[in-house]
């Protein structure tokens, strides 16, 4: 407890370093900003981004990462409130009453609940994050590599199958993740498989080209195919951005709960910032004093969610810098940014490069304080974005998803890959298959097989070694019965629930 | 405009489910083959380089048996109205960017893939879309390209003013 305190000084000290501020206030500007703009989230953003870092700064690009990650929770609420369209995943249910209550002129007290109720949640979760880092890192240790297959398998199941209207096109996604996730050299035995001898794949496919493909070029044509009619309209806010005493006296013990509820979803592999966020809409309307008002504007109902997003997107960095493991695709696309500077997240990088970590964890409690800036005295600027026509939105993203492409690799092979999937991730949202698990599998999909191979070559072979301690052994039952009872509920008609809780892309 | 075919107003019950098991089974088959073909010295447990190929690839055949289940027992959604031509133009600024990358360099390039994405968004006045990807697209070249040293192509328009 207290060594964790001392180090998270230590990181202030160095998260106080002006380049650093300044790539922290990069990170949480352009966050907020996608998160306002419909269509463009946080994963995309980093994926753009990742090319154009390779010369910068490793702790400034990745403190910016972490930066666009948290803006983007706060920034979504203001398209939801204002447009009836989630600036991204996470914010869906928040469109539910902000929206409801934009339309009853309370625009202003919804907006301000989720901005404070964001900061409340980031604060506590990344203290929670900072405190509760050390012993995980700890726990970390003495993890082999049958520990951490299981892991993997839990966070397979629960990104892809747990979840959504079908286990089977959930798989279909993961599966789809995995076969892309074999092509390329054999890191093992430098064996190549599935490269046709096309020089270009020998280094597999880059997980930038298949992010920004799925979520750029598959979101643009997704909203292309489907263009009919004039843009949304924007709801003008009436009244001060702030919010009256019953507004603070209901909204309050909704945040803690959000925070309560998002945290350990997002520190555990059990799915996003999204589906944290359903939970606690969930918990809100049950607990409410109002229930009459749910449906027709509930502050709870925006202010629990908004904190529980906010709350798991830390959470989520829980599991990526003590074990490496990404469980939602912005962090999967993260962990491809600390691989890109030659750092791999787990339990060593807190011996080996401390600093960074802890600048890291620090800055983003630094990045907390500027959001609340950016989103409370300087919300009407955001809002602006939002006028921004469709066209010209859509033809700028796809000029920076190619010209990510590009600066990495300027051939042609990659550009038609981009291509390629572009049209996959169009299909896919078309027939409602997720996306995130293409991605976590791409990642993950190459550290599950090499633990497998390990700890079969460890034991000689023997496939008991994988529920041979208890620690595999529970992660494993864990993750059958989050596959199979979410089936058995599908299957009796009780799925209606679970495909609200749909995983998206955040 | 091409994307009012009576094909997407009356879609065939289950066609996609069918073509999505198409798609897997062929995809399954061709992991399996290379996780066949490749060397393999079979490592411990049998697990070595064609393991894994082989394991997913026999997940995607039973996957594309359930597609083929569903096909059969359920009738497929309704789908919305799909705008092809609006797919039709995003892609035909992909491919010209692709294939004039090389000679034409960035900037023209991806001034096309603009104009087209703004049409395909409706956007019908392409000689004002066009100026401006062209401009933002060399101030995007200037600043990556001459600031974050990022190494894009570069064609004349480039050379003409950024190393002229």
């Amino acid at each position: 407890m207290m060594e964790a305190f001392g180090f998270l000084l230590q990181g202030l000290a160095t998260a106080m370093d002006p380049m650093l501020l300044l790539y922290a206030l990069l990170g949480v500007t352009l966050g907020t900003m996608v998160g306002v703009l419909p269509g463009i989230g946080p994963a995309l953003t980093v994926a753009l981004l990742l090319p154009v870092t390779y010369g910068l700064d490793p702790a400034g690009s990745l403190i910016m990462f972490a930066g666009i990650y948290y803006g983007g929770m706060y920034g979504g609420s203001t398209t939801s409130i204002l447009l009836n369209t989630p600036g991204e995943s996470a914010s869906i249910v928040t469109a539910i009453e902000g929206n409801k209550m934009a339309l009853a002129g309370r625009g202003g007290p919804a907006l301000a609940t989720a901005a404070i109720g964001s900061f409340v949640a980031g604060l506590l979760a990344t203290l929670a994050l900072a405190f509760i880092a050390p012993s995980v890192v700890k726990l970390a240790l003495i993890f082999g590599p049958r520990e951490y297959f299981a892991l993997m398998m839990l966070a397979f199941v629960t990104v892809s199958a747990a979840f959504g209207d079908s286990a089977m096109k959930g798989l279909t996604s993961l599966f789809i993740g995995l076969a892309l996730a074999l092509v390329g050299i054999d890191g093992l035995t430098g064996q190549t498989r599935l490269a046709f001898g096309v020089p270009q794949l020998l280094d597999g496919i880059e997980v930038t080209t298949l992010a920004v493909a799925m979520f750029a070029v598959g979101e643009a044509l997704f909203v292309a195919a489907r263009i009919e009619g004039a843009d949304a309209k924007v709801h003008a806010i009436k009244g001060a951005v702030r919010m009256t005493a019953t507004d603070w006296a209901r909204s309050w013990k909704a945040w803690l709960r959000g925070t309560a509820i998002g945290f350990p979803i997002g520190a555990m592999p059990a799915g996003g910032a999204d589906i944290a966020s359903f939970l606690s809409y969930g918990a809100e309307k049950r607990l409410t004093k109002y229930p009459q008002e749910f449906g027709h504007g509930a502050i709870e109902g925006v202010a629990g969610p908004e904190a529980a997003n906010n709350a798991a997107a830390a959470g989520t960095l829980v599991p990526l810098l003590t074990l490496g493991l990404p469980t939602t695709a912005t962090a999967a696309i993260m962990l491809a940014g600390f691989q890109q500077f030659g750092l791999q997240p787990g339990p060593l990088l807190f011996v080996t490069a401390p600093t960074l970590v802890w600048g890291l964890i620090a800055s983003l409690l630094i990045a907390n304080v500027m959001l609340l800036v950016l989103n409370l005295p300087l919300i009407r600027i955001w809002i602006k974005l939002l006028m921004i026509p469709r066209h010209w939105l859509y033809a700028g993203i796809l000029l920076f998803a190619t010209l990510g492409t590009i600066g990495v690799n300027p051939s042609p092979i990659e550009l038609v890959q981009l291509t390629i999937f572009g049209l996959m991730g169009y299909g896919m949202r078309l027939l409602n298959y997720p996306i995130a698990p293409v991605v976590v599998g791409l990642i993950l999909g190459p550290m599950a097989e090499q633990q497998l191979r390990r700890a079969l070559s460890i034991a000689q072979g023997d496939w008991t070694t994988l529920v041979s301690t208890p620690l595999s052994a529970g992660l494993l039952t864990v993750a059958a019965l989050a596959l199979i009872i979410p089936m058995l509920m599908r299957a009796r008609g009780r799925g209606a629930v679970l495909s609200q809780i749909a995983a998206d892309e955040d | 405009m091409s994307g009012n075919s009576p094909f997407t107003k009356e879609r065939r019950p289950n066609g996609a489910a069918f073509a999505i098991a198409l798609g897997l089974a062929a995809l399954g088959a061709l992991l399996i083959w290379q996780g066949v073909v490749i060397p393999d010295k079979g490592g411990y447990a049998g697990i070595g380089s064609g393991a894994a190929p082989k394991a997913v690839g026999g997940v995607l055949i039973v996957l594309a048996l359930g597609h083929l289940w569903t096909g059969v027992k359920s009738t497929a959604l309704p789908h919305p109205h799909q705008n092809w031509a609006a797919i039709g133009w995003v892609l035909l600024g992909l491919l010209l960017q692709l294939f004039l990358l090389k000679p034409l360099g960035f900037t023209i390039a991806s001034a096309l893939l603009f104009a087209c994405t703004a049409r395909a968004m409706g956007y019908k006045k392409l000689h004002i879309a066009l100026p401006v990807g062209l401009v933002l697209a060399f101030v995007v070249y200037g600043v990556f390209d001459g600031l974050l040293k990022l190494n894009l192509p570069a064609g004349f328009i480039e050379h003409l003013i950024y190393r002229g």
